[in-house]
């Protein structure tokens, strides 16, 4: 019995783990390796360098730009897509109009908005970025067109703007991620027992003050991990999807648009740096712990039950 | 303290000490609006029509570009830039051909179809084996593999994927759909297991005792006792795969740079440059859209499934 046991747990495991130690595990040893080798990634000779890609990229003017931009990602796109969609959720289900019998309710139609939001969150981020990539095209896009139409002739350039570009990505992200918030916030909102915002409405509390009381306290551990999960979407994977098809260049007019992940894929595979593009690989892994560690941090309450 | 369900003695019962100061904006809108048509409760009024305004603006500009790309696939390439919002003159199927056949947006979608079926049967397999096992056995080193496995959905995949395209190269598996595959199932793995890791401790250990009792083994309670009951934690895993497989974008590009093998987004990327520097933006817009369709059609059949799924799956 106990040795079949063990054939069964051996056997069930054995081909997962290769698979995950292989792709995943390996290669994470490596690059942390290979971010102290000279390694081009072109020829299969390399030498150990020691901290000289550390230290040249401390002193790397691309590296610091894209830093602040994933930072900057990182903190603001959840604030802002959080923001919005704890204010669109609140609306959904505490915001309508009362009706007899109810202490609360949401707007009528809120199933539809639902629906309607969460839209873009099932869209490819490829076809997103080429979307907007299109409607923000200085002479021929949609919000040029518009904007002449209705009379403003001194249209932005956007996506050539380097004052501009980094906030038009952002923008996007924003559009293609907020509704999948509003769901789940909406989820966690319609499990708040009513009777919490019935004592509430009946000492007399604003619907504001009953957000900032109630709703928000209680929704709290569910915006923390959205807040993290953003975070590494932005320092990662979309971070780089959105900057990669939509910026000039890509990385933006005098890398006005860099962020990390993109700068370790230009290193590596444009410039033939791999042992460098791993060391700043490196310093994306720091970052990404450190952003959640803080939040973590900063956002631990209380818990509430309920 | 202020009462809510009293009717207001002045046009728009004045705002009262906090909440004055907080939501001036709100409070100014209320008196032409609140004046004009017979309200029992102000301020529930005036929240109903302030919410309803935010909540359309956000809708229409959700919908707004999906429909202009729609749009715009019908249309000729100087009626895309001349009258970008008025409707298509006529049904112009054209551009829909050109961009499925001339553009390969037919052979991407196979490319795409083959890699995501392989990967996300394999990484349900696969992540719900692993995950039986460290859930519901005892064993040395049970922890740490799970946190191994746990471990990596925190991990920027950039990072390791300088070195995998060299693991891969030296594999000979880069271009290739099964190399490509492999990876997806590999990089699906952390989240996996972690959501069925807890799932399958979810349910009754009495149904897998009674079967081992009854004489099957282990593998066989797995296959037609656990997994059947799993079911719903699968969908929602699976939907949370698929959507992620299907919309990959960093792994493709780094990994398999082969034009015949390329999937879906890269192909429309590609189609995106190409088109471009030819004009034929209505051929963009259709291949855009022939590539929106099918997961916009199963969003709309399937949206409660696949919202339970996302929401389900994302955070926990």
């Amino acid at each position: 019995m106990q040795h079949g046991k063990y054939r069964f747990i051996v056997g069930f495991l054995v081909v997962p783990m290769t698979l995950y130690v292989i792709f995943v595990i390996w290669p994470f040893i490596q690059s942390i390796y290979y971010s102290f080798t000279d390694w081009t990634g072109l020829s299969p000779d390399f030498k150990m360098v020691g901290f000289d890609n550390y230290t040249k990229m401390l002193d790397d003017d691309v590296f610091w730009k894209s830093l602040q931009h994933s930072v900057l990602l990182a903190v603001l796109l959840p604030l802002v897509t959080l923001g919005l969609a704890l204010f669109f959720a609140f609306m959904l289900n505490v915001g309508g109009r009362r009706r007899k019998g109810a202490a609360i309710s949401g707007v009528r139609g809120s199933g539809f908005y639902k629906i309607a939001y969460f839209f873009p969150q099932v869209l490819s981020i490829a076809i997103v970025a080429i979307l907007f990539q299109f409607a923000f095209d200085p002479a021929q896009g949609m919000i040029n067109g518009t904007l002449k139409a209705v009379g403003f002739n001194d249209v932005p350039d956007w996506l050539g703007d380097p004052q501009l570009a980094l906030w038009v990505i952002m923008a996007v992200l924003v559009w293609c991620t907020t509704g999948f918030f509003v769901v789940l916030f909406s989820a966690g909102m319609a499990s708040i027992p009513k009777d919490f915002y019935e004592a509430a409405l009946l000492d007399g509390a604003s619907r504001f003050t009953t957000f900032f009381r109630i709703t928000l306290p209680l929704l709290w551990d569910t915006v923390q991990s959205g807040w993290v999960y953003m975070g590494i979407l932005a320092l990662g994977a979309e971070g780089f999807a959105i900057v990669h098809i939509m910026s000039v260049g890509p990385g933006g007019p005098d890398y006005s648009t860099t962020v990390l992940p993109l700068y370790v894929y230009q290193s590596a595979f444009r410039d033939g740096q791999a042992g460098y593009a791993t060391t700043i690989g490196v310093a994306l892994l720091l970052v990404t712990l450190a952003f959640a560690a803080i939040v973590m941090r900063v956002g631990r309450r209380e818990r509430l039950e309920f | 303290m202020k009462t809510t369900d009293t009717p207001p003695s002045g046009p728009s019962g004045t705002p009262s000490d906090a909440d004055a100061a907080k939501v001036p904006a709100q409070r100014t809108g209320t008196v032409s609006k609140g004046s004009s048509a017979p309200v029992k409760s102000s301020e529930g009024h005036v929240l109903n029509v302030f919410s309803h305004g935010m909540l359309i603006l956000w809708a229409i500009m959700v919908v707004l570009p999906l429909f202009w790309a729609v749009m715009s696939s019908f249309k000729t390439d100087s009626d895309i830039f001349n009258t970008p919002w008025s409707l298509p003159s006529s049904l112009n199927f054209d551009s829909w051909g050109r961009a499925w056949s001339q553009a390969h947006m037919s052979e991407y979608f196979l490319n795409t179809i083959l890699v995501v079926g392989g990967s996300l049967v394999g990484t349900l397999v696969l992540g719900s084996m692993a995950a039986y096992v460290l859930a519901r056995f005892e064993f040395p080193g049970n922890r740490f593999i799970y946190f191994l496995f746990v471990g990596g959905m925190s991990f920027p995949i950039m990072l390791a994927l300088v070195p995998l395209f060299y693991v891969m190269d030296n594999m000979g598996l880069l271009n290739t759909i099964h190399g490509l595959i492999a990876v997806y199932i590999a990089y699906s793995l952390p989240f996996t297991v972690f959501f069925l890791t807890s799932f399958f401790r979810t349910l009754p250990t009495s149904v897998a005792e009674a079967s081992i009792i009854d004489g099957a083994s282990h593998t066989r309670t797995f296959f037609q006792v656990m997994l059947p009951m799993a079911k719903p934690g699968l969908i929602s895993v699976g939907i949370f795969n698929f959507l992620g497989q299907w919309n990959q974008y960093m792994l493709p590009t780094v990994l398999n740079t082969d034009p015949e093998k390329r999937v879906l987004a890269q192909g429309l990327v590609e189609l995106a440059a190409s088109q471009g520097y030819k004009g034929d933006y209505s051929g963009l817009f259709a291949g855009l859209v022939i590539a929106m369709l099918p997961v916009l059609a199963a969003y709309i059949i399937f949206q409660r499934q696949v919202v339970s799924g996302l929401t389900a799956g994302a955070l926990k």
